[in-house]
């Protein structure tokens, strides 16, 4: 008897369940849910993407992976993500001041590194994009980058058999279905696991104190006394836009004043993070310069007068940053202790057979 | 006797659970529609792409190769005064001139009444233009086919709000040796810092016709946009000394233009 009652009351909670399903929609099976964890550092501050929006899975990482690498997402097939960052030089373009994009076109400005994105609260040089999802848009559509409209993109992907694409956003996100928010927030699962934190200054940050050399350390006092307002917190920036005082003479880059239109903003630059910096070469917006000791004797004796300085470096005269040949070797010394090399060796993140970083 | 009673009890759980969740919701308005149809001038002339010839204010010739502009946030105003607004989620559209079909907004269940004024919102709001990208469908995707002419900005994330290309013989030749002008015109406020806002809301009253919606009415808002008063409104606009408008603070001077340019033609039953 008591079967007759359990018998009833499932098919009383079926039929409940049944006619509060929204129509015409079919039930997505269920993804692989093999989630992944961001790592999260302690000393790092507060994360800012909200992991809950997009929650990391392996197939959905794998996915984001594939489609970092793979030229489809360019116009011609030629360029991927992984042209112009490549992860042996921490995600950015080595040897190249200025990106290298479609048909042998030349970028504005400097690939900049990608690593620990979760933290980040503004995207490119200038923090037009200021969401994770919104940024691969940006160099897709750039006609000196990609070249190709979203919409193909899509269509591509859809289209595609080798990669499979439908196959592979079905094991990511439960059906067949290529849509904007899946393509943007698969590459986000990607960026978002590119979490850089085992360099030997993390291992000291750790408690190894032997983790890094006595001039290593001296090198760290130097920094945290003239570097470490702007490159602050252990992600080494403070995401604000600055004016570091490098000759604009010749460049008709306006820097964040492009995103504002407050002449307040002319000429500044998001401050970028200084972790793997030993890979990020070369150096600024624009790429000028190609060693860490110009970029110190820029800060020690070249820093040009405008009236959007940063006031930080007006407390000098000469404007910038006063720094003896024995601190700045020290300085350089520290910075190289920012290098992970498990975090540019790391298998998972490189290409799974693309082949397209030139 | 017991049992009956437990079987009793059983069988009306089971019916009120079916009671519960099939009961539709009452839609009383389900059949209920308006339709704003639009329609793009310049001045009394239809706007014929690519070939129609057409003059601004300050005496310029032009052609019109591209019209796009987005409208949103719609409310309708009653006789009695009460407002319905139209449910936001679903109250954006991507007027293109290009696409016939894009022209005509239909309302769906919109609740039966007199209503004597038409409001929208020219471009998009700034909430949405920050939402998560899965708020964000249809023409609000940036990966649709209806932005296959960018009427979003992935440089600097924000949506066009209305877009304006034509040629004119007064516009200087660019590289090409074309004579183009380009007006592209967005900017929500800004996300992380404050920038111009170029969102502008319409206010458009019905005049002596009142739109009466009801299950068997369903009446058509015919709306005019006038492109000749993006040139002459609050500011006089020469293409020869402005070609290219697009994410500067001059833009607002266009906005501020284009606001005025919508006007209601008609309404029909």
């Amino acid at each position: 008897m008591k079967k007759s009652y359990i018998v009833i009351l499932s098919a009383a909670l079926f039929g409940w369940a049944s006619c509060h399903r929204t129509p015409d929609t079919p039930t997505p099976t269920t993804p692989t849910v093999e989630t992944l964890e961001v790592p999260q550092p302690s000393y790092f501050p507060a994360m800012v993407y909200d992991l809950k929006s997009n929650p990391l899975t392996t197939d959905g990482f794998q996915l984001g992976r594939s489609l970092f690498y793979d030229g489809i997402l360019s116009r011609n097939g030629t360029i991927a993500c992984g042209t112009c960052h490549q992860q042996a030089a921490a995600f950015t373009h080595h040897g190249h001041d200025l990106s290298h994009g479609i048909d042998d076109k030349i970028g504005m400005r400097n690939a900049p590194a990608i690593q620990n994105m979760a933290w980040e609260k503004d995207f490119l040089w200038d923090g037009g994009v200021h969401q994770l999802d919104l940024f691969p848009m940006a160099p897709i559509e750039n006609p000196v980058e990609m070249d190709e409209k979203l919409s193909n993109v899509l269509q591509k992907l859809r289209d595609s058999k080798n990669p499979n694409y439908p196959e592979l956003f079905k094991k990511a996100f439960g059906t067949t279905e290529i849509n904007t928010e899946r393509f943007t927030k698969a590459l986000s699962q990607f960026m978002l696991f590119l979490v850089s934190n085992n360099s030997r200054y993390d291992l000291y940050l750790k408690g190894s104190t032997n983790a890094i050399t006595a001039t290593e350390k001296e090198g760290l006092a130097v920094f945290k006394q003239k570097c470490a307002t702007c490159h602050a917190s252990e992600l080494f920036t403070d995401h604000s836009f600055r004016n570091n005082g490098l000759d604009m003479a010749r460049s008709t880059d306006q820097g964040r004043f492009r995103i504002t239109q407050n002449p307040d903003d002319l000429y500044k630059f998001k401050v970028p993070s200084l972790r793997n910096v030993s890979y990020t070469s070369p150096y600024m917006h624009d790429g000028r310069f190609t060693t860490l000791e110009q970029v110190l004797d820029h800060y020690a004796k070249n820093a040009k007068q405008s009236a959007t300085l940063d006031p930080i470096l007006q407390q000098a005269t000469p404007a910038g940053i006063p720094l003896t040949d024995d601190e700045k070797l020290k300085i350089i010394a520290f910075l190289k202790t920012l290098s992970d090399d498990s975090f540019v060796k790391d298998w998972r993140f490189s290409d799974p057979g693309f082949g397209k970083s030139f | 006797m017991k049992n009956k009673i437990l079987w009793a009890s059983a069988w009306s759980f089971l019916l009120l659970l079916f009671i519960q969740s099939c009961k539709s919701d009452p839609d009383p308005y389900a059949n209920n529609s308006l339709t704003l149809s639009f329609s793009n001038k310049v001045g009394s002339d239809g706007v014929v792409l690519g070939s129609g010839n057409y003059k601004n204010a300050v005496g310029e010739d032009f052609t019109v190769t591209t019209f796009s502009y987005f409208i949103s946030n719609i409310s309708l105003k009653k006789a009695d005064g009460t407002v319905y607004t139209y449910p936001q989620d679903s109250s954006y559209f991507l007027i293109r001139e290009a696409n016939i079909d894009s022209k005509k907004v239909v309302l769906k269940g919109v609740p039966t009444g007199d209503y004597t004024e038409l409001k929208f919102m020219i471009g998009v709001d700034s909430l949405r233009n920050t939402m998560d990208l899965s708020r964000r469908k249809g023409v609000l995707d940036p990966g649709d086919i209806s932005h296959d002419d960018g009427m979003y900005w992935s440089w600097n994330s924000g949506y066009i709000f209305l877009k304006l290309e034509g040629n004119s013989s007064k516009v200087a030749a660019d590289a090409t040796g074309n004579q183009k002008f380009r007006y592209h015109i967005g900017g929500f406020g800004g996300y992380n810092t404050k920038t111009f806002n170029n969102i502008r809301t319409v206010t458009l009253p019905l005049g002596s016709i009142v739109a009466k919606v009801g299950p068997a009415q369903q009446p058509t808002i015919e709306v005019v946009a006038d492109i000749a008063k993006i040139f002459d409104g609050t500011q006089k606009i020469s293409l020869a000394q402005y070609p290219t408008v697009m994410f500067a603070d001059f833009s607002s001077t266009v906005a501020n233009n284009y606001a005025a340019m919508f006007k209601i033609s008609g309404v029909k039953d």
